[in-house]
């Protein structure tokens, strides 16, 4: 699903962001990203997501290689991968429907589908009583599980998720982390940057570290 | 499956709808700036066409005088005159005899008593050509002339035209000017339209900036944009069509007193139906294209990151 073969990013002004980053993950693996702030968790997030290009080496993601993606093949490219962002990136103009809802009229779903396949996906993580409502009124748990809703509402078969748990409280996390269980066992391929040690040790899936910018270990698929 | 594509195009011009009349006064200038700045080509059009047609009632008089030869017989001059009224260029010709000629004369001219000196008549005989409407053009007045000069019996064909000739001159100008002005004014259109959809891009980053993180292409980021472009356009178009009616309203009895004294029954009148659809298409066109452009140029700089 994921193949990293010497990645390098550097950053215009010349910070190495990543070094040297070999990984490979399959398809339906679970895996955690950790380390340190700025060892370049969220950039390898962004690679993946096409956000930044790499700047040296060969990146594979969903059989593309991102390196000679071409720009228009981008949107397309995207809708393989849910992502879910620390900071959201809800729109506070729309209700709790119209944003999980936004995935699908991107894509051009069967406006018909669509009422049905957004609330199966706000009924599965429970905010299908609040889907009226905007996302200013939500707690910041709340607004984290309409980010998921939305990510996964066009059931793509990779998930990325960064801090996804950032700010919240540990019976929150459990929460978020039961959800995205869930999605493992469902097959689909789930990627989460994250610090929260607690997290990586309740989930008991393979975990990946970075330090200042390089791949430092790898603890393997999980058994 | 072309259902559901109309359905969707029609989600999105109704959403661009509501982003309009979120903003009722922001739309409403920039309506209103369009609207003034289609009206004045569009004002000068009317004004152009008008005069072209009021013209035309002028140059029904523009007609051709054939004197004709001293010598020419009473009956070749009927013939000649009833060759002429044949020809397609010509919508009737009146004969004046000799006598007839010389009569008027004396009641015109108040020499009645001198001109009974003379032993004989002085004056030609004439016949008064006057062209059929589809010929009332300068040049085609001018191919008529030589043609009925080429008649033998004819000494002099007058045609004193120059003054329908400089209008036509002067109109033709005109149009051309009202053509470079409209062409310039469509630029200030578009740039007009260009800025509004500018704001209205940099007003939405956010939401671009997520609809490009989670796969809309630039066509359907660029959508409600065209369809907001294309209505200001449009309503610019509506309201320039109704001030140009209201002008002519407003104009509508000065017009009618000046015609009146000229005692015709001239009526101003306002674009006609092809020139309409001319001025709501050109209004759409210049609307559609400014936000195009507008979206290109700024959705590039909208990058996730
Ligand atoms: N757009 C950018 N331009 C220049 N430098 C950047 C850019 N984005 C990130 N960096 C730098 O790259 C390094 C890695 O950043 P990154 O966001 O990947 O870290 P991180 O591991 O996600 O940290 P955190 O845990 O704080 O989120 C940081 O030192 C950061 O300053
Ligand atoms: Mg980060």
């Amino acid at each position: 699903m994921i193949q990293f073969t010497h990645v390098f990013k550097r950053y215009p002004g010349g910070f190495d962001a990543l070094r040297n980053v070999n990984l490979q993950i399959q398809a339906g693996e679970m895996v955690f990203i950790t380390g340190h702030s700025g060892a370049g968790k969220s950039t390898l997030l962004k690679l993946i997501t096409a956000i930044e290009r790499p700047t040296r080496g060969e990146a594979v993601v969903n059989g593309k290689n991102l390196l000679r993606l071409p720009r228009r093949r981008i949107p397309y490219f995207r809708r393989e991968i849910g992502v879910v962002f620390q900071d959201h990136k809800l729109l506070f103009d729309r209700t709790v429907y119209d944003n999980v809802a936004l995935p699908l009229i991107v894509t051009g779903a069967d406006p018909h589908d669509i009422p049905r396949r957004v609330r199966a996906a706000l009924e599965m993580v429970g905010l299908l009583s609040k889907e009226k409502m905007y996302p200013i009124t939500l707690s910041g748990g709340e607004q984290q599980r309409v980010g998921i809703a939305r990510a996964v509402v066009n059931k793509p078969p990779l998930l990325l998720a960064d801090e996804p748990t950032g700010n919240l409280d540990s019976k929150l996390s459990d929460e978020i982390l039961d959800l995205f269980l869930d999605f493992h066992h469902h097959g689909v391929t789930v990627l989460i940057a994250t610090h929260d040690g607690h997290l990586i040790n309740r989930a008991r899936q393979r975990v990946i570290e970075l330090k200042q910018a390089e791949l430092v270990s790898d603890s393997g698929a999980a058994a | 499956m072309i259902k559901n594509y109309l359905l969707r195009h029609a989600q999105v011009f109704f959403y661009s709808l509501g982003q309009l009349t979120r903003t009722p006064v922001a739309t409403f200038l920039t309506v209103a700036v369009i609207g003034i700045t289609l009206a004045l080509p569009a004002g000068l059009y009317v004004a152009i066409e008008n005069v072209q047609r009021l013209a035309r009632g002028w140059e029904d008089n523009g007609q051709i005088s054939l004197f004709l030869k001293q010598d020419v017989p009473g009956s070749s001059i009927e013939k000649l005159a009833e060759k002429i009224r044949r020809l397609p260029a010509v919508s009737w010709v009146d004969y004046v005899s000799r006598d007839a000629a010389l009569a008027e004369f004396k009641r015109l001219s108040g020499f009645g008593e001198a001109l009974n000196a003379l032993d004989r008549n002085p004056l030609p005989a004439v016949l008064v050509v006057h062209p059929a409407a589809a010929y009332m053009h300068p040049d085609k007045l001018q191919t008529l002339l030589k043609d009925l000069r080429r008649y033998n019996e004819v000494d002099i064909a007058q045609l004193d035209l120059d003054w329908v000739r400089r209008l036509h001159a002067i109109l033709e100008l005109a149009r051309q000017g009202v053509l470079i002005l409209a062409s310039g004014l469509a630029v200030a259109v578009l740039l007009i339209v260009g800025n509004t959809i500018r704001l209205a891009v940099l007003n939405l980053r956010d939401e671009i900036e997520i609809t490009k993180l989670i796969g809309g292409t630039n066509a359907f980021i660029r959508r409600p944009f065209l369809y907001a472009g294309t209505l200001q356009g449009l309503l610019g178009a509506l309201l320039a069509w109704l001030l140009l009616a209201l002008g002519l309203l407003f104009l509508s009895d000065p017009i009618n007193i000046l015609a009146g004294l000229y005692g015709s029954r001239f009526e101003a009148e306002n674009l006609g139906f092809l020139a309409t659809l001319t001025l709501i298409g050109s209004g759409g066109l210049l609307g559609w294209l400014g936000s195009r452009l507008a979206v290109s140029r700024h959705l590039r700089a909208i990058e996730p990151h």
